[in-house]
């Protein structure tokens, strides 16, 4: 298996206050479908290596702490809003295990759970040049989900936002049935070596490919 | 008096926030970093409050934000920490006073230490009672009955 990691665009008012702060993306030419029996077995492995204790002192492991400053520093409360491995945890915790939804979610909560680094996957064929992250302009939003306030930050194409950093992937860009190629995106911050972000990726683009 | 009538020197540079902005994000990333460990000390009592409101975000904060955001955790952070350390002391006292009643169960008559007490999970309890009920009362026969079983749930 081959992947074709690429470092996209982020404007330069972000990465002034951000200089580690990237968008790492990789395109894969797969279907959405019905997870296999393996990636379910690989689920359920995972929850497994879920304790209480492990969740209470997740905070403090330098990835899902990298996230949580970030989150924190871009006016996000993070015991509100939770980081994606953090919110994976929580529902581990509360529903007693991780359900399989489809090998796309199943793909991004291993890939998550694994390395802490949040992935989104977006329809590749739905995206308008390369995505970078950019602050939203007036008037602008995530189609099907809300507006966009001035200077928040999202995941954009050359375009429009497609998704919001942390937060959710616009319907317009989303991974549907009828998706033939994706684009995974990986969100790098400060604090977050670039082998977790290739891996994250890799994890996913290997379960999608399962 | 010729100073005081002359007028204010225009600023030469046009002030940089970058620098500011740099140290407040630091800031702000070692605050959370104190209240992720206090969070994970305070763990599993209960009755402590260690919420920052967010700020709208994902978006940059601008200066005044990013140094309110800064101050709010601060806050929080020292009055967690004081609040710990006090119910720390109370814990402390508490193994103390468990100590006391093993070695001398009938000067705590009826006293009852819980796990809780002394920052612990579970049920357990220290409790001190008479041997035998009320005989046990009468010949001061006094004892600490340890129970570690937590109720059953209705």
């Amino acid at each position: 298996m081959e992947l074709a990691l690429s470092e996209g665009w982020v404007e330069p008012e972000l990465a002034e206050d951000f200089p580690e702060l990237g968008l790492v993306h990789a395109p894969i030419q797969t279907r959405p479908r019905r997870s296999p029996r393996e990636v379910k077995r690989r689920l359920h492995v995972l929850a497994d290596r879920y304790t209480g204790a492990k969740v209470i002192h997740m905070r403090q492991d330098s990835i899902p702490w990298a996230y949580r400053v970030f989150s924190r520093q871009v006016g996000i409360d993070p015991d509100m809003d939770r980081t994606p491995v953090e919110a994976i945890a929580l529902e581990r915790l509360r529903h007693g295990g991780l359900k399989s939804e489809n090998i796309v979610d199943d793909a991004l909560t291993l890939a998550i759970a694994d390395t802490g680094v949040p992935v989104i996957a977006l329809d590749a064929d739905k995206l308008i040049g390369e995505p970078g992250l950019r602050q939203a302009r007036s008037g602008e939003e995530l189609a099907g989900v809300r507006p966009l306030f001035q200077r928040q930050l999202v995941v954009a194409d050359e375009a429009r936002p497609v998704a919001l950093v942390l937060g959710e992937v616009g319907h317009d860009a989303g991974v549907t049935g009828a998706t033939e190629r994706m684009l995974l995106c990986a969100l790098r911050v400060k604090g977050v070596p670039p082998i977790a972000v290739e891996e994250a990726l890799w994890i996913a683009a290997e379960t999608l490919y399962t | 008096m010729l100073l005081e009538h002359a007028p204010p020197a225009a600023p030469r540079t046009l002030p940089d926030e970058r620098a500011a902005r740099r140290t407040l994000l630091d800031q702000v990333a070692r605050l959370e970093d104190e209240l992720a460990q206090l969070f994970c000390s305070i763990w599993p009592r209960k009755g402590f409050s260690l919420g920052v409101p967010g700020r709208g975000g994902p978006r940059l904060l601008s200066l005044a934000e990013l140094e309110e955001l800064r101050d709010d955790l601060a806050a929080r952070t020292q009055d967690a920490r004081r609040a710990l350390s006090d119910r720390t002391y109370r814990e402390e006292q508490y193994r103390q006073l468990i100590e006391e009643m093993m070695l001398d169960p009938a000067a705590h008559k009826w006293v009852r230490v819980r796990n809780e007490d002394i920052g612990e999970p579970g049920c357990k309890n220290w409790h001190v009672r008479p041997r035998l009920g009320p005989i046990g009362m009468l010949m001061g026969w006094w004892r600490v009955v340890i129970s570690s079983g937590c109720p059953l749930a209705t």
